[in-house]
């Protein structure tokens, strides 16, 4: 049930839950500070890094999201393990 | 809608089987202010509460889920390698009689989940007070399993979740706020 990952998997792993906390962290703050400038361009940043550590991840680990916000492989790898809390 | 993204919002690592440290953390599962009571109640009071602060109710409530997920997958690998003796020593012999090692919404003592834990008053300020207090009592909790935990992986894992229910009463704290000035506006103008 628990396979083992290259240490690369985890790495990268990690890199896109930082970034993610970031933009969390960000949401929350803007949604009760929603006039703050920099803190919109700094958002704005970590979007687009968040969405390239995806991209790079989805290519060697298959998708993160489905319903379509990730293209598929061939055949379909949406139940590959690990799931998160296997991992 | 709702999209699943297939990973954790903070890596969850446990240094053993512990499964007297799931006893006491699926207090955060299906206990009172536990993240299931907080995800639901968020997003059900933010179809009636002002514009304002529909953004924050979702994100939080949207998190909590998140959290859920990590609480889950902590229980699970506290017991995932446990024999029923080990349950039975943690005092879990009766939720192994019912549930084997699947989880289910229930706290600490065994009590199910209940849609009592949750309020929904329909008052924004009377709401955003109860998810202020929801959020102190589950940080309070976060600290009374980290005080009982000798697990450094496990309790890395508890003070990211500590310091998040921080967070989110900050939060609430401003949209009272943004609230209060909003009301203000339309008594003078």
């Amino acid at each position: 049930m628990n396979k083992t990952m290259p240490p690369e998997f985890y790495q990268l792993l990690e890199e896109i839950q930082a970034v993610d906390f970031v933009l969390v962290e960000l949401t929350l703050y803007l949604d009760t500070h929603p006039d703050d400038y920099e803190a919109i361009q700094q958002f704005n940043h970590y979007a687009k890094q968040s969405k390239t550590l995806k991209k790079q991840y989805e290519k060697s680990y298959g998708p993160l999201k489905q319903y379509g916000a990730s293209y598929s492989t061939y055949p379909w790898s949406w139940d590959d393990t690990p799931w998160p809390w296997q991992v | 809608m709702w999209y699943y993204e297939k990973k954790l919002q903070y890596p969850v690592k446990v240094s053993s089987c512990n499964p007297r440290l799931a006893k006491y953390l699926i207090e955060q599962y299906g206990g009172a202010d536990g993240e299931l009571a907080a995800a639901l109640r968020y997003l059900n009071q933010r179809y009636t509460i002002p514009d304002k602060v529909i953004g924050l109710l979702t994100d939080i409530g949207t998190e909590e889920f998140a959290h859920l997920e990590m609480i889950a997958t902590m229980v699970y690998k506290l017991t995932k390698d446990a024999t029923p003796e080990m349950m039975k020593e943690a005092g879990l012999a009766p939720h192994y009689a019912n549930h084997d090692k699947a989880l289910f919404y229930h706290n600490a003592a065994g009590v199910p989940w209940t849609a009592t834990y949750i309020q929904a008053k329909g008052d924004p300020i009377a709401d955003l007070y109860e998810d202020i207090a929801a959020e102190e009592k589950a940080r309070a909790t976060y600290q009374w399993i980290i005080n009982l935990s000798d697990d450094p992986d496990l309790n890395d894992g508890l003070k990211y979740l500590r310091e998040r229910e921080v967070v989110h009463s900050q939060r609430f704290r401003e949209a009272v706020e943004i609230l209060k000035e909003e009301r203000d506006k339309q008594i003078y103008f």
